[in-house]
């Protein structure tokens, strides 16, 4: 029911490309061998997010391979915060410059995307034309569909699944508290051993719908604007809840770590006893690096905990939008999205639908070992849809309301 | 040439400032059509005033201003009277350079890493002097009042201070009037304080104004350092716009036109204690007291110098450790396992940025010291300043939060069709460089006796020929100081390169920097200690090539040693 919209809108595509039919399938190449052609020889301009060098070195990895095959250079472009390339795009369309813009593929999450797709920022729609778009099944993953409850529409490729996961030293803490409930009764139990992120850092306002989704005893709200419900109401169990545990935290919530990373330092210098990350790989990553101890494992809430899916849009002024294709469907390969699962190389989940891959391909997606830390995907318990976009805001403007100021 | 200077550099410092405020200042009242907002309104100024802690925001920013740039000048004056013409006066010239050419964001991660509870001193004294099995609950790092900022921010502008205060020493005889107010029985403080400060200050006044303006509104050590909640104006500004929803762009703007106001104020404040000050001392001046406080004064000023010193050197020893860690456990006192792993990263990836960090600041650094030398040179030449006009001027980068004009100078260049790149980039950053080239530069040039030169030319050189002979040879040492400081704020850039370059010029910051938001210490620590190689590879050279040039020549190393 949430998703009834993009549902619709994405059965719709599918039903005008018929991706199935072989007539069809041999129109979608023969649409994509101009694309292929026209890509070669361009240089793509990816800005993506840089502060991880294992994210750093598989981009790279992705550069030297649409080099061999499709000629293609890729140049990443390190960002701090996606919203540098948005407002990068917004000065270009002040500027008029409606074509050769300076970036052809970003990395984004939906509060950007949503932003792009209002402000008419962005190109396509092209999904429907890659032609491993099939492989993730969207007719049966209506999630791919949405991001962040805003409706595709084709306009972005779904790049990975990312779900939110607690982590902690089990020599130290065996026995989690694995609800909103428990969370706090040990915060007050063990003063100043949890913190979050300060909100609107990306993971700090996930944490926030988090424990308001737990909390909140009628869910359907989160998935429409946040200006059609009462808000006050609505979000009052939050506020409650963190009234209660903001003297229990970390420096006593005076202050707040800025994102994951901050939070991973953290759990690192023994400041804190439990972390968290979206993605299973955080904690596996951490330990294999040696910043984390051997002995630290993941755990999600009982309730489930939230999940999304990250994309990659295309300006709409970019320069080189075909190689930003091509570029953009072979990260969409079973090849490419194995080497993103491999927390050798990053650990991040695919968005592929393991029943649309050849059988060898399937298996050794379900053979990967997905490092120390990690669950096990049946342990993963339910997932829990991100709230409209429109929440986030709401969410981050009275948390600083009540909590920003002293 | 020297006539159209003064003009060019004019266009330089203040055209795309002046552009790239117009582009905060209209959207500040509403009006950005790229958004569907073409009504003029005060919305946006509603929503900044309404901005919950936003009173606290300007408030950290004035402060740390004033405070910092306070400090940090008393601390100067002090070190400089204490240790004056001393055997550790020459030591304390040479362990300026690398102190100032560490840029601020490494230092900054040095000195949070250090005095966090779970920080290297904590590791060095525990558990066997403290009791801590685990980091105590303290909030030391990015406290409320912004002491750590503070902190951060003194370390960084005590150097530069002192850098800026030994190059006019000698044009106003500091070594004469020592002696002369020694003879007459005042103590070595006190002679300082009387008889060298008042000279001494008028040509510290402009780089404190530099100090106040960069505290007030920096962003580098705030984002490390300053309180996370409400932060510091600047850093709110950063906040508001990056944030996805477009709108808060207004707000941000209009935040970029109040943190104008907040540091124009604190160097108004300043400069109205400054005259406050000047009247209230002229008493004590004459009075003829010769050693007030002046043994309290002098142990102080020798007690805080080393600690100062021996802060940095930990912090960047700390850093180092961090850079060679594998695992580092609290409350070991060194790392338990130890790799290379970090910097085969670092090689990995940094041979692009350090040849792109290279070029762009020798390239940028080059131009605008020409172009200083020839507006000093041309005013030398018609005898008049020309440079009241222009001294404001120069500061003017300096002055306007960079956070609040750049997303216009982005705009501009996008108007007049300029790629990004690393021309743009390099241009960009002369906007930077060249006040800072010229602070260090002009005193020096402008007190260098005119004597010299009509003694060349009744030697018979041509004007140009005692030009370059004569004059530039003698100014060797501050034109390669003036050099170094330059480069060294050229590789220090962040948002100017990430901005104007779209992202495609990759210098040792850019990389630092992005990789800093992934909060791995140890490669922050190998990437960090990257970047702050090249500045102090520059001021070495710059110290070590006239001793190395004048080496037959001793007269030529000038009269301050």
């Amino acid at each position: 029911m949430l998703y009834r919209r993009g549902f619709a809108a994405l059965t719709l595509v599918l039903g005008l490309l018929g991706g199935l039919s072989p007539a069809s399938a041999e129109d979608a190449s023969r649409e994509w061998k101009p694309v292929l052609d026209a890509a070669r020889g361009q240089t793509v301009y990816w800005n993506a997010w840089g502060g991880d060098s294992r994210i750093n070195a598989y981009i790279d990895w992705a550069g030297e391979q649409v080099e061999e095959r499709f000629g293609i250079s890729l140049v990443h472009v390190k960002l701090t915060d996606t919203a540098e390339a948005v407002a990068r795009v917004l000065a270009e369309k002040s500027a008029g410059r409606t074509e050769g813009g300076a970036i052809d593929l970003i990395w984004i999450n939906g509060e950007n995307f949503a932003a792009m797709k209002r402000n008419g920022l962005l190109f396509g729609p092209w999904l429907e034309r890659l032609p491993n778009n099939a492989l993730t099944d969207p007719a049966n993953n209506p999630d791919l569909g949405l991001d962040f409850g805003v409706p595709v529409e084709g306009l972005e490729m779904p790049w990975a699944r990312a779900r939110l996961v607690f982590y902690r030293d089990t020599a130290v803490l065996p026995e989690p508290p694995a609800t909103s409930d428990a969370l706090l009764a040990w915060a007050q139990e063990n003063r100043g051993r949890f913190t979050y992120p300060l909100p609107p850092s990306f993971l700090g306002t996930t944490f926030l719908k988090q424990i308001l989704i737990e909390r909140a005893a009628d869910k359907s709200a989160f998935y429409k604007p946040v200006s059609e419900g009462d808000f006050a109401a609505v979000s009052q169990p939050l506020w409650d809840y963190l009234d209660q545990l903001h003297p229990a935290l970390w420096r006593q919530a005076r202050s707040f770590p800025k994102n994951a990373g901050g939070m991973r330092r953290l759990m690192s210098d023994g400041e804190i006893d439990i972390a968290f990350a979206f993605s299973q790989s955080e904690a596996s990553a951490g330990i294999d690096s040696g910043e984390l101890p051997g002995t630290v494992r993941n755990y999600v809430f009982d309730g489930g905990t939230i999940g999304n899916v990250s994309f990659v849009a295309i300006p709409f002024n970019a320069a080189h939008s075909d190689a930003a294709m091509v570029l953009a469907n072979f990260l969409l390969s079973p090849e490419a999205q194995m080497r993103k699962q491999d927390p050798a190389h990053w650990g991040s989940a695919t968005v592929l639908s393991l029943g649309q891959l050849k059988k060898e391909e399937a298996d050794a997606f379900r053979g990967l070992d997905l490092g120390p830390a990690a669950l096990p995907a049946d342990k993963l318990g339910a997932m829990l849809a991100e709230p409209h976009p429109s929440w986030t805001e709401a969410l981050e403007a009275e948390w600083v309301r009540r909590y920003g100021v002293r | 040439m020297l006539r159209v200077a003064p003009y060019l550099v004019a266009a330089i410092l203040t055209g795309p400032v002046l552009a790239g405020s117009l582009g905060a200042l209209i959207p500040s009242f509403g009006f950005l059509p790229v958004l569907g907002q073409d009504e003029f309104g005060l919305d946006a100024w509603r929503a900044l005033l309404d901005w919950p802690g936003i009173g606290s925001s300007v408030l950290l920013s004035f402060v740390s201003g004033i405070v910092t740039a306070g400090i940090s000048l008393l601390l100067a004056l002090l070190f400089l009277a204490v240790f004056f013409e001393t055997q550790a006066f020459i030591w304390l010239r040479q362990a300026i350079a690398p102190m100032l050419a560490v840029p601020h964001a490494a230092a900054a991660f040095a000195l949070a890493f250090l005095i966090a509870p779970s920080g290297f001193l904590a590791r060095l004294l525990s558990p066997w002097a403290t009791g801590w099995q685990r980091p105590p609950d303290l909030l030391i790092v990015q406290d409320e009042l912004g002491l750590s900022l503070m902190a951060g921010l003194v370390m960084k502008e005590v150097p530069f201070l002192l850098l800026m205060a030994l190059a006019p020493l000698a044009q106003i005889h500091a070594g004469d009037r020592m002696r002369l107010a020694r003879s007459f029985g005042y103590g070595r403080v006190s002679a300082w304080f009387k008889t060298i400060v008042p000279a001494l200050y008028p040509l510290l006044r402009l780089p404190v104004y530099a100090v106040i303006a960069y505290s007030s509104a920096n962003i580098d050590v705030a984002l490390i350092l300053g309180p996370v909640s409400p932060p510091p104006l600047a850093v709110q500004i950063l906040r508001w716009s990056n944030d996805p929803d477009l709108d808060f762009r207004m707000i941000a703007s209009a935040g970029a036109i109040l943190q104008f106001a907040v540091t124009a104020g604190a160097i108004a404040l300043w400069i109205l204690a400054e005259r406050c000050i000047g009247w209230l001392a002229r008493g004590w001046l004459v009075s003829g007291k010769r050693r007030t406080g002046d043994a309290g004064l002098a142990t102080l000023g020798r007690g805080l110098f080393p600690a100062l010193i021996l802060a940095s050197v930990l912090g960047i020893a700390a850093l180092a450790l961090n850079a060679f860690a594998r695992v580092w456990r609290f409350p070991d006192a060194l790392p338990g396992r130890w790799t290379l792993g970090h910097w085969q990263s670092v090689a990995e990836t940094a041979g692009g940025p350090v040849v792109a960090t290279l070029w762009i600041a020798l390239l940028t650094t080059l131009l605008s010291l020409v172009l200083v030398v020839c507006v000093l040179e041309n005013e030398r030449q018609r005898d008049a300043r020309s440079g009241r006009v222009l001294e404001f001027l120069i500061y003017v980068p300096l002055l306007v939060p960079q956070i609040g004009f750049i997303f216009g100078l982005v705009l501009l260049a996008e108007l007049a069709g300029a790629p990004p790149g690393g021309g743009l980039v390099a241009a960009g950053h002369v906007i930077f460089v060249l006040p800072y080239v010229y602070l260090s530069l002009s005193e020096a040039y402008r007190r260098q006796d005119p004597a010299w030169m009509k003694i060349a030319r009744t030697l018979g050189q041509s004007a140009a020929g005692a030009f370059w002979r004569v004059r530039l040879p003698m100014l060797l040492t501050p034109l390669l100081t003036a050099f170094a400081v330059g480069a060294a704020i050229s590789i220090g850039q962040y948002l100017v390169t990430r901005l104007l370059g779209a992202g495609r010029v990759e210098t040792v910051t850019t990389e630092a920097i992005a990789l800093a938001a992934g909060g791995d210490r140890r490669l922050i620590g190998a990437w960090a200690l990257t970047q702050a190689i090249l500045p102090v590879a520059g001021f070495a050279l710059a110290l070590a090539a006239p001793r190395l040039i004048w080496r037959n020549r001793r007269g030529m190393l000038g009269g301050t040693r």
